[in-house]
């Protein structure tokens, strides 16, 4: 009984064991491909952060220092950033994505006078960076979550595949191991009733052997085929030799 | 005749003007500078010119916006020190010259009562050049309104308006000046000069009242006054003494193209309005009055390029920074600021070829600006590893 139960729960950890392990390499593709888009993102963002504070040196060369006209005339965030969740084998990742307002012109008469067209081109570069940066922050979120759902899932595989899968079987060989020690407990058993019996039997045999011999050496009779006391010729007669049956008058 | 008496007032300083020309930046300089590995170097390099060990106390890292800032600081001295000397009517024209930065501090001081920030905050970021003694006062008000009534009452810029409410005086009132040192009589300068002198003036007085002025708003006030300033300037240089005169208006009139034809072509994707637009363009210049027609009228760059089309040295302008052909692509746009840049320093290094004129201080100002933004985006180059623009500075001498 126990050893089904045990033996079920074995089976049921070999499967948990290989659906992990699969999980756990999904995952871990996965977030080999994240790891090089992250690395490619990293790259690019050096280069779309270097190019936009260029942008900004550029205009302060034209229309001097807007950084407090442009600060203050910000009222609603022109580029915002929407959570999306991604599923991946299971595990929830968010992923964000860059939305940039419709009327983002809020400042477009920003050095009108002198470096308008500067201001317009690096803000364009700016929205670029943002968006680079949108892009890695989401990598970067799903890299480090995948980190920690995949360590969880080599520790669960490990564990199943050392610890539990190795306590099952021992547990499996153990009651294995009993079962059959009683098995040949039994066996024994059955064996010593066996000689048992067989010696009683003998035992008899040989009594009634002598017994027999005793008989026909007495001169009683011969011992018939049924070789009992009282058998023989008288014992042996035919039943259908013994004449008729009166009839049964009722 | 000027010349007769010129040097009783200015000569004293028109020497020291030329000597701290001389003291710009030359090419060679320029050259060195660029060859800077880092700024380090570049600190080296300024300290053999006349910038001397302006940087020497500076901690290490440096960052670019330091070295503006001192470069500008050496300007701000140099000027000031001229100014000190001054007598009239030179020194109304230096305060002339100061004005221009006056609207950008009054402007960016309006903003931040606008928004409600802490305006004492913001007396940092004022241009040096366009400081004057009530400006801390412009922080004591905390709306627009109380702003606008009370405080910037105050302000020099206030004192332009009994020039333009009268009939033009234009000599009266330079003497007015002279005597009129505490600046009473006075509104706001952008009411004055909106009020008086420009048809924007219901618009401003709306958008006060409505107490909403915003973003676009303020931007197109700074213009409106800037405008109204240049106007002003040039109509006070008018009633200088020829040669300034001939010399100022050369200049003055290049600065108001190049606003008109600035703002149309930056105008164009928003949402300023072609009437709001060409009430912007100041009305002197060699573009006005047919040219800004023009202009007020164009929807594109070509537009634009058709509207300057009779001035051959505008042209040039476009036909070398390609906008013709690049349509209204950056590339063209930007180089064509650059080409603004290279004339203005072109007609300000002219303006010291003649002699016995003022037009040397504005000149010297504006060159010496344009040394600080070589220097800022020399500096910027070299700190952002961006050696290939490094050259792209406007050389000076």
């Amino acid at each position: 009984m126990n050893l089904t139960v045990t033996k079920s729960r074995l089976k049921g950890a070999q499967t948990g064991h290989s659906l992990l392990a699969k999980k756990r390499d999904a995952l871990t593709t996965r977030f080999r491909q994240i790891l090089k888009k992250v690395d490619e993102a990293k790259r690019l963002m050096g280069r779309v952060m270097q190019l936009a504070s260029f942008s900004l040196a550029e205009v302060t060369y034209t229309a001097g220092d807007i950084a407090y006209q442009v600060q203050e005339s910000v009222r609603k965030a022109s580029y915002t950033v929407q959570a999306r969740q991604e599923n991946v084998s299971g595990v929830v990742l968010p992923a964000f994505e860059g939305v940039r307002s419709k009327d983002a012109s809020d400042f477009n008469l920003t050095g009108l006078s002198r470096g308008g067209q500067q201001v317009q081109k690096s803000r364009d570069t700016y929205v670029k960076a943002v968006g680079t940066l949108v892009e890695l922050a989401s990598l970067q979120t799903a890299f480090t979550i995948l980190d920690e759902v995949i360590r969880a899932t080599n520790r669960r595989v490990n564990a199943i595949e050392h610890v539990v899968i190795p306590r099952l079987e021992n547990t499996i060989k153990y009651i294995n191991s009993e079962l059959d020690e009683m098995d040949r407990e039994e066996f024994f058993r059955l064996k010593k009733v066996q000689g048992k019996k067989k010696r009683d039997a003998e035992r008899a045999n040989e009594s009634r052997m002598k017994e027999n011999k005793e008989f026909e050496e007495g001169g009683k009779g011969q011992v018939g085929r049924d070789d009992g006391i009282g058998g023989g010729e008288a014992g042996g007669g035919d039943m259908l030799d013994q004449g008729k049956d009166e009839d049964v008058i009722f | 005749m000027e010349a007769l008496g010129f040097n009783m007032d200015a000569g004293f300083l028109e020497g020291v003007v030329r000597g701290y020309k001389a003291a710009l930046l030359t090419q060679g300089n320029y050259h060195s500078l660029t060859q800077c590995e880092n700024l380090e170097d570049f600190r080296m390099q300024l300290s053999s010119t006349d910038y001397g060990n302006f940087l020497a106390n500076e901690p290490l890292p440096l960052s670019t916006a330091t070295i503006a800032d001192k470069a500008t600081e050496k300007l701000v001295s140099e000027f000031h020190y001229l100014r000190t000397n001054a007598v009239e009517p030179l020194a109304t024209f230096m305060d002339y010259i100061t004005y221009a930065y006056m609207i950008d501090n009054v402007i960016l001081l309006t903003l931040g009562t606008l928004h409600e920030r802490d305006t004492h905050e913001l007396l940092e970021r004022c241009h040096p050049l366009g400081v004057f003694d009530t400006m801390p006062a412009l922080c004591v008000a905390t709306n627009v309104e109380e702003l606008y009534h009370s405080v910037l009452v105050e302000t020099p810029l206030g004192s332009h308006a009994p020039m333009r409410s009268g009939p033009p005086h234009p000599a009266r009132s330079a003497s007015k000046w002279s005597q009129d040192g505490s600046r009473a009589p006075a509104i706001h300068l952008g009411l004055a000069y909106l009020h008086l002198a420009d048809p924007a003036a219901p618009y401003f007085r709306d958008c006060l009242s409505a107490q909403d002025l915003d973003d676009l708003n303020i931007e197109i006030i700074r213009n409106a006054l800037y405008k109204a300033y240049l106007e002003d300037f040039h109509s006070f240089c008018q009633t200088l003494p020829s040669p300034t005169n001939e010399v100022m208006s050369r200049i003055l009139s290049f600065e108001a193209d190049r606003r008109t034809l600035n703002i149309t072509i930056n105008s164009f994707g928003t949402e300023l309005s072609k009437d709001q637009r060409a009430r912007l363009f100041p009305t002197i210049g060699r573009l006005f009055p047919e040219g800004n027609n023009a202009l007020a009228r164009a929807d594109d760059i070509d537009g634009v390029v058709a509207s300057v089309d009779h001035i051959a040295e505008y042209k040039s302008f476009f036909d070398k920074a390609g906008a013709t052909t690049g349509g209204t692509d950056n590339e063209g746009a930007s180089s064509l600021e650059d080409e603004f840049f290279k004339h203005d320093v072109e007609l300000n290094k002219q303006s010291f070829l003649q002699q016995f004129q003022y037009a040397v201080f504005y000149s010297f100002v504006k060159l010496k600006e344009q040394e600080v933004r070589n220097l800022t985006w020399i500096a910027e180059c070299i700190a952002q590893d961006a050696k290939d623009r490094v050259n792209d500075y406007i050389p000076v001498f």
